[in-house]
């Protein structure tokens, strides 16, 4: 059925999360011989009575698969892996860990691109992947009640007899799981017509460190008290622990189609963008790769790019067959009056899927080109995309690292990778603080320092250049009210002020926030 | 920043110190909502202006005081809208006011509601601090989604001052069909007409009718309007804003209006008085004296059930659980943590 393949294929885009980071080699990684504190050791013994001896990981090989997530730059070997297979003993793991005073690192495929799952060198690892059942499918009230470990892709898999769908859909989608997803409310390609994991997540299962459990949300469309259910989401594993979650399901449409269109400026993209949308017309996905990216896809892939032009639109419409051919040729009409010098629309599915997979493998195609290549992920409002754009390139020149940028330009949702070799000294240095120096152009111009991969470890310095001191506090206070003793996942997505007074300090004194010679805006 | 947000500031400041408990008036359209409410008002409704409003961006940035109706006829302007179609409740409502209830209208199940569409909410806590959160861009995931929490939270943990939402071109145009039914086959079509990809907006039985909307494009539009039959309601735009705005005949009169919000049943509940069904049978409104009745049939049907209109204000709100209540106390304490914010409106007790 055309409409399922469509579900499937589109969904592989926005490969931020396939291909990650590689071989970096600032790697901190623990000693192998493995000594914990008598704490520890006692906790480890309590553990045995609850979990399998199976599921509780202590030696150095069976931990080292955990060491890290999908930013591979940051590795740490957690004290023990738990692998529970029962609500009752994720909520005794819980319970156990508050009473010993025991940190947690939840986790689910690792897939994540931020650091966000990367362990505790004295805690436990907490692996969801065993909860991997689908509970519960209801086609009627278009919902499915499942367990955290389960794929995100395998919803729509298992959804799709019924006609439906789960709409967000990260590129990593063949691999994370739904409870990474909700961690960091996981966007997709198709965010901006359908919404990211909290627009589409209506209930969950949370247990909380010490071992209560809250039910948050429901299958009504409002709860009593306070929105927890949005708390929870992108909180990154930091105010409990997911053990259950109910999604919404749409009705796929009957039609989707793909045009490429593409410029001579990234100028006249960018207002071809906002052309579109002042036209009324929401696309369900609308990317834009900037020429070295264009080059590298195409040389890649032949996915009929042209390999001179500045910039490309990929833009993607769906809805009915008779809405869809129109919309398709208002669209086309637009794009050509706003300077596009070719629109060319996909005839068939075999030639719609081409289009995609140029973006589908922009990355591996920087892989190809770069020895290693690092994924930056801010987002801005959409009319600052050819200064942004124009700031990167001096950026990139001044660094002597090439960069290339795949946009998801419908939300503002940019993705510059840096292009570098992790083999030179001080070159991984170098390319994080042009990353740094991305991330803080793109809060100058009024956007912020991730829009879907969550600040992790990776970019909890920045969480300084983008809140303020009280700001941090009052999610310290919030923090606190969930997991008093600070517990689940510590030193992760909410810098203390100790840390960002440092940062601050270093950073001015580096000289690079200063940048005189850079205009801000 | 202006000097409205550093004298909210100060007055905060002050009040947490004495102690004073402060009552946050916008358009005080929603007073009738939630605990009663009681303090020293704090008048939000100079603080009027939209900030930044871009229509290419699908971006509004206002300051809280402003009046519903003026940001909705400035976006109205570039032909774009509230897509959660917030419910006024009065003529004098703000932005601010509508955010902190978290009404949605009757597009709610089918476009989303308030707290889909809030980007970010810069607000000064119960400490007096002054507070950014979330942003104007539509992906965001730096810290805590507080912005969201602020949706719906009554005023009770922070006094918001400027919100960003999220907006949505209008619909090219609107139908409204209307179909001869019982409440049991309403509820069956609404249900099969939720698991299709058809523009439908809108949906409300009542009194032996099925109204069904369907916005968008001309062409999805009249194509899913002749397929599904029914009469065409020329009068169709005003039965929805007298809907949302509670002034059809169901509204009138003094019993006490409850609401009832429930995962959609298959067949209709046994209910104490009479009602009307919308939002793909999600919501409930009934009439009526017999508030036991609709907590056990919430409980029944996975919802829940909050008075309206009339009847006993200090129990608008069903009891939370113990642990989700916990958290509830945790939260106030942390935004606010002398308790002088909208007391009792939401939280009673606090």
């Amino acid at each position: 059925m055309g409409q399922t393949r469509r579900a499937f294929n589109l969904r592989h885009e926005k490969l931020c999360d396939i291909l990650i980071v590689s071989r970096v080699i600032t790697a901190l990684r623990v000693d192998g011989s493995h000594k914990m504190s008598q704490q520890l050791n006692e906790f480890a013994d309590e553990l045995t009575q609850i979990l399998p001896s199976e599921a509780l990981l202590l030696s150095t090989e069976a931990r080292r698969p955990y060491e890290c997530d999908g930013l591979t730059g940051y590795r740490e070997l957690p004290a023990m892996v738990a692998l529970p297979q029962t609500f009752e003993q994720v909520r005794e793991i819980l319970r156990l860990c508050q009473r010993y005073q025991v940190p947690l690192v939840a986790r689910g495929a690792g897939t994540g691109l931020s650091g966000g799952a990367t362990p505790h060198s004295e805690g436990v690892l907490l692996s969801l992947a065993r909860f991997s059942r689908i509970i519960e499918i209801d086609p009627q009230a278009r919902t499915a009640r499942v367990q955290p470990g389960v794929r995100n892709l395998a919803i729509s898999e298992a959804v799709a007899e019924h006609g439906l769908y789960y709409a967000p859909d990260p590129s990593s989608q063949i691999a994370c799981t739904i409870g990474g997803n909700v961690a960091e409310n996981a966007g997709g390609v198709h965010c901006l017509k359908y919404g990211l994991t909290v627009h589409n997540v209506i209930a969950a299962q949370v247990v909380l460190m010490g071992g209560d459990v809250i039910n948050v949300g429901g299958t009504a469309l409002d709860t009593p008290g306070y929105d927890l259910l949005a708390t929870m989401i992108g909180s990154e594993g930091m105010l409990g622990v997911v053990t259950e979650v109910t999604v919404r399901l749409l009705p796929l449409p009957d039609a989707a189609k793909v045009l490429l269109a593409a410029f001579d400026t990234v100028e006249s993209a960018a207002a071809a963008v906002a052309q579109v949308i002042a036209k009324g017309i929401i696309p369900a996905g609308l990317e834009m790769m900037d020429n070295p990216a264009i080059v590298a896809a195409e040389d890649f892939v032949q996915a009929g790019y042209p390999k001179d032009a500045a910039a490309i639109l990929l833009c993607e419409l769906d809805g009915t067959v008779a809405e869809v051919e129109a919309d398709i040729q208002m669209v086309s009409d637009l794009l050509r009056e706003s300077g596009a010098r070719t629109v060319d629309v996909a005839r068939d599915e075999a030639e719609r899927v081409r289009f995609w997979s140029g973006r589908k493998n922009a990355f591996p195609a920087i892989g190809r080109i770069s020895p290693d290549y690092y994924c930056i992920d801010g987002t801005i409002p959409r009319k600052a995309v050819a200064k942004v754009l124009a700031g990167i390139e001096r950026l990139s020149a001044q660094s002597g690292l090439r960069v290339a940028n795949v946009f998801h330009a419908g939300d503002g949702n940019l993705h510059p990778l840096i292009l570098y070799d992790a083999s030179k000294p001080g070159e991984f240095e170098r390319t994080e603080a042009l990353g740094g120096q991305i991330l803080d152009l793109c809060v100058q111009v009024g956007g912020t320092i991730t829009g879907e991969h969550g600040v992790g470890l990776e970019k909890i310095n920045q969480m300084c250049v983008q809140f303020t001191d009280q700001e941090l506090d009052q999610f310290h206070a919030l923090k606190a009210v969930f997991d008093p003793d600070g517990l689940l996942n510590p030193g992760k997505a909410v810098p203390t002020l100790a840390r960002c007074a440092e940062f601050n300090a270093m950073h001015v004194h580096g000289g690079e926030l200063a940048h005189p010679q850079i205009p801000r805006f | 920043m202006d000097s409205f947000v550093e004298s909210l500031q100060a007055r905060i400041v002050t009040a947490g110190e004495s102690g004073t408990r402060l009552n946050i008036v916008g358009g005080n359209s929603k007073h009738f909502y939630g605990g009663a409410p009681h303090g020293e008002p704090l008048a939000m409704g100079s603080h009027q202006g939209i900030v930044s409003y871009e229509p290419t961006e699908l971006v509004v940035t206002a300051r809280t005081g402003t009046l519903l109706v003026d940001l909705e006829q400035t976006l109205a302007e570039s032909r774009q809208m509230l897509p959660f179609e917030p419910p006024a409740f009065g003529a004098g409502a703000t932005i601010g006011g509508t955010i902190a209830c978290g009404f949605s209208g009757p597009a709610r199940p089918y476009r989303g509601a308030a707290r889909d569409f809030v980007l970010g909410v810069n607000c000064v806590s119960g400490r007096g601090e002054y507070l950014r959160f979330g942003g104007q861009v539509m992906k965001n995931v730096a810290g805590y989604d507080v912005s969201r929490l602020m949706v719906g939270a009554m005023g009770t943990l922070g006094v918001m001052t400027e919100v960003s939402l999220k907006v949505l071109p209008l619909p090219v145009i609107e139908r409204t069909l209307v179909f001869d039914c019982s409440g049991n086959d309403a509820l069956t079509k609404m249900s099969d007409l939720g698991g299709r990809p058809l523009p439908v907006t809108g949906t409300v039985w009542h009194d032996g009718k099925l109204r069904v909307r369907l916005s968008g494009s001309e062409m999805a539009v009249e194509s899913a309007a002749s397929s599904l039959g029914g009469d065409l309601d020329i009068a169709g735009a005003s039965f929805w804003q007298a809907l949302k705005e509670h002034r059809l005949d169901f509204f009138g009169g003094t019993d006490p209006l409850w609401r009832l919000s429930i995962a959609p049943p298959a067949k209709m509940p046994d209910l104490p008085g009479e009602s009307l069904v919308e939002w793909g049978g999600a919501l409930f409104w009934v009439r009526g004296n017999d508030p036991q009745a609709l907590v056990a049939l919430a409980r029944a049907h996975g919802g829940n059930l909050t008075r309206f209109r009339g009847a006993e204000r200090s129990v608008s709100f069903q009891p939370l659980g113990e642990a989700e209540a916990v958290l509830n106390r945790g939260l106030k304490q942390a935004f606010d943590p002398a308790g002088i914010l909208n007391p009792d409106r939401m939280l009673a007790g606090s």
